[in-house]
């Protein structure tokens, strides 16, 4: 049984068609991949399925629960964790208070609690400094925990978004290009992180441009073109999928290059 | 965090343990709190009390603007719901101040919840001005007597005085202490909620909400709870200062008094307590001092909030880089 | 029917004021996405700057008739203009890039000044303007639906300020340079637009029609102190909100459809729930509508 089940999904934005009956099925354990030329509606299916759009049709199962209709917030609380393309931390807090919000979906202290400071409430608190720290060591980014997130390299801010991500408890987390913007070596640690979260039973859905980091990481790959899906399988079988190489190299272009050469221009449609 | 470490950290600005103030600081500081206007002459005393006042309307405020982020304008508008409801209650219900001023606080928060909920989905400043209508509308109905109770443009008087047992509180000095016992509560109440789970969640949303949303904050409520709270600190305060002066008139919900809170807290420095006392000196205990300048407080005052702007935009006491992630 | 018609027709007349203010309100939004609480001030400081010119003429022994206005108004409409300039250098201009609260906060600040400057150096009684200054008569419209010569006249130069100020904003380049800022100062600046000097320009027009209308504020409604701009111009920012802030056609027809909202409900409800129905309108707007009738969307984005 899938993990995401995705049923004829579209959207439309004024007179541009985002996504168009798109179908897919993420299975639990393993790393999908959706790649595509810019424009081509990733990012929106990720709004989509993480409650930031609702669609004009279609269906979104996660564990045989629809997740149409349900705000952001609830989508995370089933399990659900994200990145954002360009990275949203929040810019004037710590690394630290950074990851912690990824563990307030998992607690229950309100207010009372708080003016109270309750045992409940106190170990609740330690708690999630300790499952925070986890997920910062875990990214290898716990030795900037105190300082700002804005003053962090590119690198490990990326790196802290995923650690946040992380700190909610994910079944699934949904990568929007981890890798935009990293060089060689960086990616290449970022591809064995990402192993190391599958390894850890998170199943994971990944935008990637980076051909290298998709082809070398992914189980299954899905390729979108103008919001429809083209093509679906195993790495191999996508790159030599010729019409994946005519998507991404334009009609009547040699059919000899791989698609690694895709453009890593942001996707326009950004959150 | 620490219970043992806690009456140290009661009124620190601290957070993290080793910035934190020495751990006599607090009741230090309450000592010399309590000590302060017993040197001092009447007036300076009613001084003293309005500070306190102006201290927990900027604390609740504080909430609101500091934490959540969110530009209320109309905050006195809560101040002048409590303090009716508290007069209303006294003296139509014959109601005892104590048993009135939870009601008040009460009612102000619901107020504030209620009125909250079709405008949080609102960009920052087409919020406040939203606020400042909602103040005008409260300010017209106290004035056009709404429902016959609020005594009109004249207001009500002959509020009665708190009284515990048999005690009553009459002098200013009585009242000082009375309020300061709920000033130093609220800043327990504002320092504890920072450092917890739903005052975090309250700066996630400051930050960037599309992103606090989307890590699995429930945006909407925690909004709304910080319109709540702050609202009921504004009732509680109006509360208070209904049972002291036994006065009010709709001037309490003043744009002018929305304004002077909202001050409080940008000037002394979004998202610190300390600044908020800071920006309650600065906003009320100075123009009050210099009577000679009084015909030009406000000038004063638009001239300093300008120049503030300018060169010390996060304020006179700016929030420090706290403990919240030790 | 009369009742309905003498209503309606207040109601357009004190519309077309709250018009004329709400377009330095509308404006000023337009090109720097801030709320200009000083402007309401400016407006005030319109009306007493005429009512010193008026007194100043009188005591130099002329008395002053309807004509003065020919040199007074565009004289209070250049002092203004000044102060409007002036006013963003000092207070707006250093705060350009520092986000939306502090200049929020700079402007109440100055509002406050000016406030503060208007009851210091006039006292705060209420001014009047010399009753010579009013043209006599009135004109019967329809039955016994009247309307006073200074009311007729004062909305008569409302209106043409407002068809200037639409021709100068979409015939000329410089009103074209205006609303290239207003989308995007950075792609303005690109096109080799003088970006500052086209917001400059904002504040010289916004505060100069306000200054307008505040002398035929306080000709048409007799008296005025130095609360005026907070009273009337709030009313006209909501004006402005309600048509939809940062448009200039906005600002025109949420004037209107205010004064006549609120006229009507003066004339059919009762006079004491006026101002209660101008923010009631404000509220509802904002909550169903959020960027105005005219307006741009203005929900948080996600």
């Amino acid at each position: 049984m899938p993990l995401l089940d995705v049923q004829d999904l579209s959207k439309r934005f004024g007179g541009l068609q985002a996504v168009e009956g798109v179908s897919f099925s993420v299975e639990p354990g393993r790393i999908t991949s959706l790649i595509g030329p810019n424009g081509a509606g990733k990012t929106t299916i990720f709004n989509l399925i993480t409650g930031i759009y609702r669609p004009d049709r279609g269906m979104i199962l996660y564990k045989e629960m629809s997740l149409v209709g349900r705000r952001p917030h609830a989508v995370v609380k089933l399990g659900i964790a994200r990145t954002f393309q360009g990275i949203r931390l929040f810019p004037g807090l710590t690394v630290r208070e950074n990851v912690m919000a990824g563990r307030h979906c998992r607690g229950k202290a309100g207010v009372f609690a708080a003016l109270l400071r309750s045992p409940g409430q106190r170990r609740e608190e330690s708690e999630i400094r300790s499952r925070a720290d986890d997920c910062l060591r875990f990214m290898h980014v716990d030795q900037h925990r105190y300082e700002l997130a804005r003053n962090l390299p590119y690198g490990d801010q990326r790196r802290v978004e995923v650690a946040r991500a992380l700190a909610t408890d994910p079944e699934l987390v949904v990568l929007d290009e981890p890798a935009a913007g990293l060089n060689e070596e960086e990616s290449a640690s970022l591809v064995a992180l990402i192993r190391q979260i599958r390894e850890q039973g998170i199943t994971v859905l990944l935008i990637e441009h980076d051909m290298k980091v998709v082809m070398g990481v992914s189980d299954h790959v899905l390729v979108l073109d103008n919001g429809r899906l083209i093509a679906g399988g195993r790495p191999d079988e996508v790159q030599a999928n010729p019409r994946v190489i005519e998507a991404y190299l334009g009609c009547g272009a040699g059919a000899a290059a791989a698609p690694g050469a895709a453009p890593d221009v942001e996707d326009a449609r950004d959150v | 965090m620490n219970l043992r470490r806690g009456f140290s950290r009661f009124l620190g600005p601290g957070g993290n343990p080793a910035r934190a103030l020495p751990r006599y600081f607090g009741p230090l500081g309450i000592v010399l709190l309590c000590l302060l206007p017993l040197p001092l002459d009447n007036y300076l005393r009613a001084v003293l009390w309005q500070l306190g006042i102006y201290v927990l309307l900027g604390l609740s405020l504080h909430i609101i603007v500091g934490y959540a982020g969110m530009f209320q304008l109309g905050h006195a508008a809560f101040y002048a719901i409590g303090a009716y409801t508290v007069g209303i209650l006294n003296l139509r219900a014959g109601w005892p101040i104590l048993l009135a001023l939870p009601v008040g606080a009460g009612l102000a928060g619901i107020c504030g919840y209620i009125v909250c909920r079709p405008i949080l989905h609102l960009r920052g400043d087409y919020l406040a001005i939203v606020t400042i209508a909602f103040g005008e509308i409260v300010r017209i109905l106290l004035v056009n007597d709404a429902g016959g109770w609020t005594g009109g443009a004249n207001g009500l008087s002959g509020i009665a005085r708190p009284a515990i047992g048999g005690f009553v509180f009459r002098t200013n000095l009585e009242h000082f202490y009375f309020v300061l016992v709920f000033v130093l509560l609220g800043i327990a109440a504002v320092r504890r909620l920072e450092d917890s789970r739903l005052g975090r969640a309250w700066m996630y949303v400051r930050e960037d909400e599309a992103a606090a949303e989307a890590m699995g904050i429930d945006t909407v409520r925690v909004k709304s709870l910080a319109f709540f709270l702050g609202s009921v600190g504004a009732g509680l305060a109006g509360g208070l200062y209904a049972s002291r002066v036994s006065v009010i008139s709709p001037d309490l919900a003043r744009f002018q008094e929305s304004v002077t809170i909202f001050c409080i807290v940008v000037l002394g420095g979004c998202g610190s307590i300390p600044g908020v006392v800071v920006g309650t000196l600065a906003m009320v205990a100075l123009p009050e001092l210099m009577r000679v300048v009084r015909d030009w407080r406000d000038g004063f005052l638009g001239l300093s909030m300008i120049l503030m702007m300018i060169f010390r935009p996060d304020g006179l006491w700016p929030r420090r880089r706290s403990g919240l992630g030790t | 029917m009369e009742f309905l018609a003498q209503n309606l027709l207040n109601g357009v007349s004190i519309g077309s004021f709250y018009a004329l203010v709400a377009l330095g309100y509308t404006m000023v939004y337009g090109v720097l996405r801030l709320i200009n609480f000083a402007h309401g001030d400016l407006f005030m400081w319109g009306a007493f700057l005429g009512y010193t010119a008026l007194t100043a003429i009188s005591a130099a022994g002329l008395s002053p008739g309807p004509w003065v206005f020919v040199p007074v108004l565009p004289g209070v409409m250049i002092v203004l203009a000044l102060a409007g300039v002036l006013l963003e250098r000092t207070a707006y201009r250093p705060l350009r890039s520092a986000g939306r609260l502090p200049p929020l906060i700079s402007a109440l600040g100055a509002a406050f000044i000016l406030q503060a400057l208007a009851r210091n150096l006039y006292g705060a009684s209420y001014k009047t303007y010399p009753s010579s200054v009013s043209l006599p008569g009135g004109v019967r419209i329809l039955g016994d639906v009247t309307m006073g010569t200074t009311q007729i006249v004062a909305v008569l130069a409302a209106l043409l300020l407002m068809s200037a100020l639409h021709v100068f904003v979409h015939r000329t380049r410089v009103g074209t340079a205006m609303r290239a800022v207003s989308l995007d100062h950075d792609t303005a600046r690109l096109m080799g637009i003088p970006v500052d000097r086209v917001i400059a320009g904002v504040f010289l027009i916004g505060p100069a029609l306000g200054g307008a209308a505040g002398m035929l504020v306080a000709l048409r409604y007799g008296s005025f102190d130095f609360t005026l701009g907070w009273t009337f111009g709030l009313k006209a920012f909501i004006a402005a909100i309600v048509g939809g802030i940062g448009n200039i056609p906005g600002a025109m027809l949420g004037g209107l459809i205010l004064g006549v909202v609120e006229s009507l409900g003066a004339g059919y409800i009762s006079p004491q729930w006026k101002d209660l129905i101008a923010y009631v309108l404000l509220a509802l707007i904002l909550i169903a509508r959020p960027g105005g009738l005219l307006g741009e969307r203005c929900a948080e984005r996600v």
